[in-house]
């Protein structure tokens, strides 16, 4: 049990992201409200975009700004340590996945209005009745 | 440095800037632009082959940016013939959809062609990259103006179809970053060539790696729509405008075969894909159901366009199921049928586009006296089918030669048998249309007397010339099959 509960503590961040894509996805699936899929949509990708930006975390180490170094390009001052400096590279990835996380949710918000200005609904079970109409 | 690899991928890039501006000039503009942008990637996509086959792998740095720190774009054989595969249908499309666009989307003509030129963008960066969260950007760039253009379609329906696709095409593309994001943890670098050599030096099976290969794999299966994942694609491709339409069917499918292809290839190897996971007969396994289940729900549509989509996705159970057979012949037959079926699907779309051009539904009911009225487009669709079911001058023989050979070397015989169910049923398809296109009689639905003669209604000459190329192609690569096998496929699989 302490085993376990010591696992959970470690690596907490990949247990939080994986709680919050579950949420996401159960609402992508469960969900009969269109608006409260795409909902779940962006807290699956916002879920993710978690998990990189945690994996690029060090224990005591500080913000990827050169310090103590003005004016020089290195060749003044002490040796750069990376371990003392979060890895960045994770967060610029990220910048551009919220780029395509807000596109898709245009996107998505976008063909809902017209969704909803040709069936006045965005529940799914009447769209259905709706669609099996015609 | 020779730049024809980065001209590949920016040409239709800018050539969708100029023809979201020239529309304001004159709308017809964005159409030329978009006609020039792609022929011009045509050209550039010839010569990178051609750089390819004289001297092996070509790697081009984007702005001079080293790998694995900065962005490369990696040709070898393999990614060179796709290349060349997606920037032609992509130009010979555009000639054979002016007038349908001009038709079906007579407002939005130029947003069309835009986003045409994005999603082509998109392909050709998907083929072409070297990197691996370059490659996620690519494909949700094509998925992006996939959405964007399969809601232009038939008002309502394609929009919920789209709402659909979505959905599902959001979860594949997210399960793919996070599997990136666990090889990152693991090897520190998203350069597929730098990953690769140190997942070698990696020893034993790590459980992030294992992760990080099942995520990857199942978001590019949700993205190509292999079978329990495939739900989004008949309603996309049948609600789509047929401009869009025949290009996407042949080739996003396809393109997503070619990433399963070069992650297992090249990204984590065939050694660990085959020797360390024990995964591959469950694979084939869902190869073969795809292929039955694809064929036998594409048996109950009563609808031409419906059933074409239904074939796509029994045709990505052979491309998995082959490659997943675990020996060189299964893999050969899988690559060379990326390229043979995405020449017949792109057939199979353009005789449709041209049916549907003139008759403007596609139901069986429509279909009588099609053979009278419009014998070329008939022609057409007859060669691309007997490809599909694979009749020897053709080239859907050829691959299906070699996934069969490839099955029996694996010992894989329930996929031998599902190849040929399929192409049973595939027979059994083509020629219901066939007999209602051919024997059933013309509904005379405006009372006018039968002058004794039928009055032809071809499509116009624009849509039937790429037809008649792409139905050549089709007999040269099943011809060529052997020359393509040895010099490009099999070069790249030793």
């Amino acid at each position: 049990m302490t085993e376990l509960v010591g696992l959970i503590v470690a690596k907490y961040n990949f247990w939080l992201y994986i709680i919050l894509m579950m949420i996401g996805l159960y609402a992508m699936i469960a969900k009969n409200n269109l608006m409260k899929k795409l909902v779940g949509m962006n807290i699956f990708q916002t879920a993710i975009i978690l998990f990189y930006v945690s994996i690029g975390y060090k224990h005591g180490a500080t913000l990827p700004i050169i310090q103590g170094d003005h004016g020089g390009h290195g060749t003044h001052g002490a040796v750069i340590h990376a371990a003392e400096y979060i890895n960045p590279l994770p967060h610029v990835l990220m910048l551009t996945a919220i780029v395509v996380s807000v596109a898709t949710f245009g996107v998505a918000m976008a063909l809902c209005v017209r969704v909803y200005r040709r069936y006045q609904t965005l529940e799914e079970d009447e769209l259905r009745i709706r669609l099996s109409e015609k | 440095m020779n730049h024809m690899p980065a001209i590949l991928v920016l040409a239709p890039l800018s050539g969708a800037f100029f023809s979201g501006l020239a529309a304001w000039i004159k709308p017809s503009f964005s159409y030329y632009i978009a006609l020039a942008a792609t022929l011009l990637s045509g050209v550039a996509a010839t010569c990178v082959l051609g750089d390819v086959m004289a001297a092996g792998t070509v790697q081009y740095r984007m702005a001079g940016w080293a790998p694995p720190m900065g962005i490369e774009l990696r040709i070898d054989s393999l990614n060179a013939m796709v290349l060349v595969l997606i920037s032609a249908i992509a130009f010979l499309n555009l000639v054979a959809s002016v007038r349908s666009v001009d038709r079906e989307i007579p407002d939005r003509a130029p947003s069309f062609y835009v986003m045409y030129q994005l999603f082509v963008v998109g392909l050709l960066g998907v083929t072409a990259t070297g990197d691996l969260f370059n490659l996620y950007v690519l494909i949700e760039i094509t998925s992006l103006t996939s959405y964007t253009m399969i809601a232009l379609g038939e008002e309502g329906r394609s929009h919920l179809a789209a709402l659909n696709y979505i959905f599902i095409g959001v979860i594949g593309a997210s399960f793919y970053l996070l599997g990136v994001g666990y090889l990152y943890i693991t090897t520190g670098s998203l350069n597929m060539q730098d990953v690769a050599v140190i997942l070698k030096q990696i020893p034993g099976s790590s459980s992030a790696v294992l992760t990080a290969f099942v995520l990857c794999i199942l978001g590019v299966w949700i993205k190509m729509a292999l079978f329990p994942l495939h739900v989004w694609l008949p309603n996309a491709y049948a609600f789509a405008p047929v401009g869009f339409a025949r290009v996407v069917a042949p080739l996003m499918t396809k393109v997503m075969v070619y990433v399963m292809v070069r992650l297992m290839i090249t990204v984590f190897g065939l050694d660990y894909v085959f020797n360390t996971l024990h995964l591959a007969d469950i694979v084939v396994w869902l190869g073969v159901i795809a292929i039955l289940a694809g064929a036998f729900m594409a048996l109950f549509q009563t609808d031409l366009r419906k059933m074409l989509t239904y074939i796509i996705v029994c045709e990505i159970g052979y491309m998995v199921g082959g490659a997943w057979l675990g020996n060189t012949l299964g893999m050969a037959g899988a690559i060379l049928h990326i390229l043979n079926d995405a020449l017949m699907t792109f057939a199979l779309f353009l005789a449709l586009g041209n049916i549907v051009y003139v008759r403007k539904q596609v139901a069986f009911s429509n279909l009588q006296g099609l053979f009278a009225t419009m014998p070329w487009t008939m022609a057409g669709l007859v060669l691309a089918a007997l490809s599909i079911i694979g009749v020897p001058p053709t080239c859907g023989f050829f691959s299906k030669w070699y996934l069969v050979l490839g099955a029996f070397e694996a010992g894989a015989y329930h996929f031998a048998a599902a190849l040929i169910i399929s192409s049973l049923v595939c027979a059994v398809l083509f020629f219901k249309v066939f007999e209602i296109c051919f024997f059933e009689p013309m509904a005379t639905s405006h009372g006018h007397h039968d002058y004794g003669g039928v009055v032809m209604t071809e499509a116009p000459v624009s849509m039937l010339v790429p037809l008649g190329l792409v139905s050549t192609a089709i007999v040269a690569a099943g011809v060529y099959a052997g020359t393509i096998v040895n010099t490009l496929i099999l070069p790249f699989l030793q």
